[in-house]
């Protein structure tokens, strides 16, 4: 057994993996906040089953929580886990494909038993048959440290192994030299009612790290402080995607004055939006669980119609149920944010798992030509103001607005400079004041915009649906003209909505060489590739879209200005074929579709592949 | 206010149903039913899914929100929690309210989400030119089952009572004395009131339910359910309903035949379910039943849905955006 030290770096990568029972994902949380507490700059990938509880011990059963943390501007979870910290064989199994050789692995050595090898479908017990000569592993029987460290708080030996995630973090604690107190000042909040579980678990915790302090690793591993972040002055928090765009929500109906309802039906993984909305009445937000997805967007349209910000949230199948109903908001002209927290696909596939492949869905999928904005946030944080906007886009043309966001983003957190409410501008909207009058299908010229008048109004009182509507009374018209009307209406309201759109700008690097040109959750991914292609000498720069319907106005030129173009995507290329259509360029692309974020790496590779050298810029200086 | 009439509630939409459609009396029931209360037009919203009766707001001048197919509940119940002051009515048929979105029916009725539903059942598609629908009997022939239909039909007022609805009627279309009290009593109900009312579809179904609703025979036909009192029908009001123990079912009787005293007869009490259960059930040769069947107190869905009230609301929001774990570098 090779015993390669962890390097000494100033940023690591660590995988936590166990159980989907073990409390894998909340070790991971609580290593993220203390990371955040030691001024780490951060960023997570929550790696789990679909199954709840799933059978112990089996490979499909395996929960993971990786995290990048140190004082480098870090923007993904890290191909390459530096540590992996494996509760069980079948969580050493699933997660060893990830690690490069040398990597330092940490295995509760008393899991690795003839039962529970066979639970992971194992011939031969790995930390004897020599597959793991490549790497640092460090053998601890943690389980039965755990045991031993909780037994004098009189818990049963079941009950004592409910601890060892605990005990583990303690360990990763002192690896990395890592702060405990968040991690216990939530353990005393989270067990307070119970002593003798929070004691229990508290030794736990410090035991863990004591082991660390006192044992002898030192010929395999010592602490690795990390440095602290150059970050800016300001507060900041960590926070998921779907905690941001929650917040996002909240600021936004404030922003523009007006309550807000969200309105959905529980899908993975855009649960989590409803679950942070919930209770925040005070905060000008109601949030109502449909029967289905159709009635949530639905609903949602009703509030719209009545003069609240109606929202509705889901995954690709359930977006794929409210189609007709956005259809009724695109013809009757209120608006409407619909957010998608997209996941591997087709049809149910894989409910935990990320994926961009519901772009085409989102620009394309109604019937009629029924076209609507979309919006892709491209970071946890980020979901924030993409949410702000799409609110504003929506109120300002009255329009349903699409919200791409997917599993990776909805789940993975990284430290987010809080921003203050007041640096934001208003959000504008046409709600005729009371003694208003006029027509409600009065446009406003510049946004196309219709009056958002809503019932209560007494002049007002109109009727509206999905039947065409007269172009200037709103009555129901079957009129040939008029229909063609109401068509190229449709279209150009949504095309106006590019006039407000700030210009593209690259997000890093040169002109003239190769753009990487990408959107969504692969920002984290791209940033990195192309920084570390820029340091090699490469031309090569980085465009990043927010606005995926109607793309930004000076996209065209700008990418005329690159010889060559790379679209890296996790689908199967759907931004590709967009842009092929509306911008008429020679395109490559690069597509990864196994539920995991963008592997850098791979990236990094075509890059290489296709940018020149900076050779000629350099001479010209 | 002076008096208004029901052409006070007319919009100058050409009215497009078929000549001697059952629609034609409802809507004018509707508008009645509104001028009689002076409803505030401003205040007012009518929701409707698809088919030939969600056509009917158009056709009232109010608010109206003419929907998708089936899910006119689920806009409402939007439209209602998003201001609970207003006055919200869902039109839908038998096709719309129990086949495509008997869901959405289901949940508004299960809430007690204070809407006022209008079933128009006609037990036919009418617009989608006479496809037989969840409320036909077997053995119906249409275009869809020319043989005669196989599959058994819904009873909107024993689902709305499986559902848990807190108000349940049915009247007549044709009915300008029965229905506007009718829907009236709804709008007043402080939850969600479902009101099936029998429409006559003179193209595709014409006279289906002659046997409950021909003049001559209505009274024999038809019992007028009145909460308090005893359930009498007859051309001569000489008939009741008995429960009979044995087979714990209402029985028709004949007051004064076999010894049968006015003590005898069922007193109807809207409130119990059971016995709108059995009222619901009957078949002729027995009566149907008519008017208010069902209606119960319940706290209705809105009236919980907003707590708070914000107050404060920019502070309360930049309070959130600094919740969790704060790390300050300044």
């Amino acid at each position: 057994m090779s015993a390669t030290p962890i390097p000494e770096k100033t940023s690591y990568v660590v995988r936590f993996a166990g159980d989907s029972g073990d409390g894998i994902q909340l070790q991971g949380q609580q290593f993220t906040i203390a990371s955040a507490e030691g001024g780490h700059d951060l960023a997570t990938l929550p790696d789990f089953p679909a199954e709840i509880r799933a059978p112990a011990g089996t490979r499909y059963g395996v929960s993971a929580f990786q995290i990048q943390f140190g004082g480098d501007d870090i923007t993904t979870p890290g191909d390459e886990p530096d540590v992996l910290i494996a509760l069980n064989p079948a969580a050493l199994v699933v997660n060893l494909p990830r690690l490069r050789s040398g990597a330092t692995i940490f295995v509760d050595s008393d899991a690795f038993n003839a039962q529970r090898l066979k639970r992971a479908d194992l011939s031969s017990n790995p930390l004897e048959d020599g597959s793991l000569d490549d790497y640092n592993v460090i053998k601890v029987a943690i389980s039965s440290l755990t045991q031993e460290t909780v037994k004098p708080f009189g818990m049963g030996s079941k009950d004592s192994l409910r601890c060892k995630n605990l005990w583990a973090l303690g360990l990763m604690m002192w690896l990395f030299d890592q702060p405990r107190e968040a991690t216990q000042k939530w353990i005393s909040a989270k067990f307070g009612g119970d002593a003798q579980v929070r004691d229990a678990n508290l030794a736990a915790l410090n035991a863990g790290h004591a082991y660390g302090e006192t044992v002898e690793l030192h010929h395999q591993i010592h602490p690795h402080p990390t440095p602290e972040a150059d970050l800016e002055s300001r507060e900041y928090r960590t926070l998921t995607g779907a905690e941001a765009l929650a917040l996002g929500l909240v600021a936004a109906g404030e922003l523009a004055d007006t309550a807000l309802m969200f309105c959905s039906y529980p899908i993975t993984p855009a649960s989590s939006i409803l679950h942070t909305l919930t209770g925040l009445e005070d905060a000008g937000v109601a949030t109502f669980q449909a029967e289905d997805e159709i009635a949530a967007v639905c609903a949602a349209i009703g509030a719209s119609y009545a003069g609240k910000i109606g929202v509705t949230s889901s995954s690709g199948p359930g977006i794929a149920l409210k189609t007709e109903a956005i259809g009724l908001a695109v013809a009757t002209e209120l608006p409407l944010i619909i957010v998608n927290s997209q996941r591997a696909g087709p049809s149910t596939g894989m409910p935990t798992k990320t994926e961009q492949s519901d772009l085409y869905q989102a620009v394309y999928g109604r019937n009629g030509d029924t076209p609507i904005p979309v919006l892709a946030a491209r970071s946890p944080a980020d979901c924030f103001d993409t949410t702000i906007e799409a609110v504003r886009i929506a109120l300002r043309h009255m329009t349903p607005v699409m919200l791409l966001t997917d599993g990776y983003i909805a789940n993975a957190s990284e430290l987010w400079p809080i921003p203050d409410l007041d640096d934001y501008d208003p959000i504008a909207h046409w709600k005729p004041d009371a003694d208003a009058s006029g027509n409600v299908f009065d446009r406003d010229a510049e946004t196309l915009a219709r009056r958002w008048a809503v019932p209560g109004h007494p002049s007002f009182v109109h009727r509206v649906g999905g039947i065409e509507k007269d172009i200037d009374s709103g009555n129901i018209s079957y009129d040939a003209d008029n229909h063609q009307a109401m068509t190229d209406l449709r279209r150009d309201k949504v095309k106006t909505v590019a006039d407000y759109l700030p210009d593209q700008e690259l997000e890093a690097g040169v002109y003239g060489g190769l753009a990487v040109v990408a959107w969504g959750s692969t920002w984290g991914s791209v940033y990195q590739a192309v920084q570390a292609c820029l340091n090699e000498g490469l031309a090569v720069a980085h465009i990043h879209l927010r606005h995926i319907n109607p793309l930004p106005a000076n996209l065209a030129a700008l990418l005329a200005q690159f010889d060559s173009i790379l679209v890296p995507e996790l689908n199967d290329g759907q931004l590709v074929t967009l842009l092929r259509d509306r911008v008429r360029l020679d395109l490559e692309q690069l597509n990864q579709v196994n539920g995991q974020p963008l592997h850098v790496a791979t990236l990094e590779e075509r890059i290489r592949h296709l940018a020149p050298r900076r050779i000629q810029e350099a001479s010209n200086e | 206010m002076s008096e208004l009439s029901f052409k006070d509630y007319a919009t100058d939409q050409e009215v497009r149903w078929c000549p001697g459609c059952g629609d034609y009396s409802i809507l004018k029931a509707v508008q009645k039913t509104l001028a009689d209360l002076k409803a505030d037009r401003a205040n007012t919203v009518f929701v409707s899914g698809i088919g030939c009766s969600s056509r009917l707001p158009y056709y009232v001048d109010t608010y109206g929100f003419h929907t998708i197919h089936g899910r006119a509940p689920a806009v409402a119940t939007g439209v209602k929690l998003a201001n609970p002051d207003l006055d919200v009515w869902v039109v839908t048929g038998d096709g719309d309210g129990l086949s495509i979105g008997g869901n959405h029916l289901l949940h508004a009725l299960r809430r007690n989400v204070n809407l006022n539903i209008l079933l128009f059942n006609n037990e036919i598609y009418g617009l989608t030119k006479g496809q037989y629908s969840p409320t036909s009997r077997i053995g119906t022939t249409s275009p869809s089952s020319p043989t005669g239909s196989i599959d058994a039909p819904i009873h909107p007022g024993v689902f709305a009572l499986g559902a848990g609805a807190s108000f349940f009627a049915r009247a007549v279309d044709i009915d300008q004395k029965g229905l506007p009290p009718v829907l009236a009593a709804a709008r007043a109900h402080q939850g969600a009131a479902l009101v099936e009312i029998l429409q006559n579809c003179i193209v595709y179904n014409k006279d289906v339910f002659d046997d409950v609703v021909a003049k001559k025979t209505a009274a024999e036909t038809q019992i007028q359910v009145q909460h308090g009192e005893r359930l009498i029908y007859g051309t001569n009001r000489n008939k009741g309903l008995r429960l009979n123990p044995q087979t714990l079912s209402l029985e028709s009787v004949i007051l004064g035949e076999d010894g049968v005293s006015e003590a005898d007869i069922l007193v109807h009490d809207e409130t119990n379910p059971t016995l709108a259960q059995m009222l619901l059930s009957l078949e002729a040769p027995l009566p149907a039943a008519m008017g208010i069947i069902h209606r119960v107190d319940k706290p209705a869905f809105e009236s919980s849905f907003w707590d708070h009230k914000p107050t404060q609301r920019r502070a309360r929001v930049n309070d959130l955006l600094r919740r969790g774990n704060l790390l300050d570098r300044r």
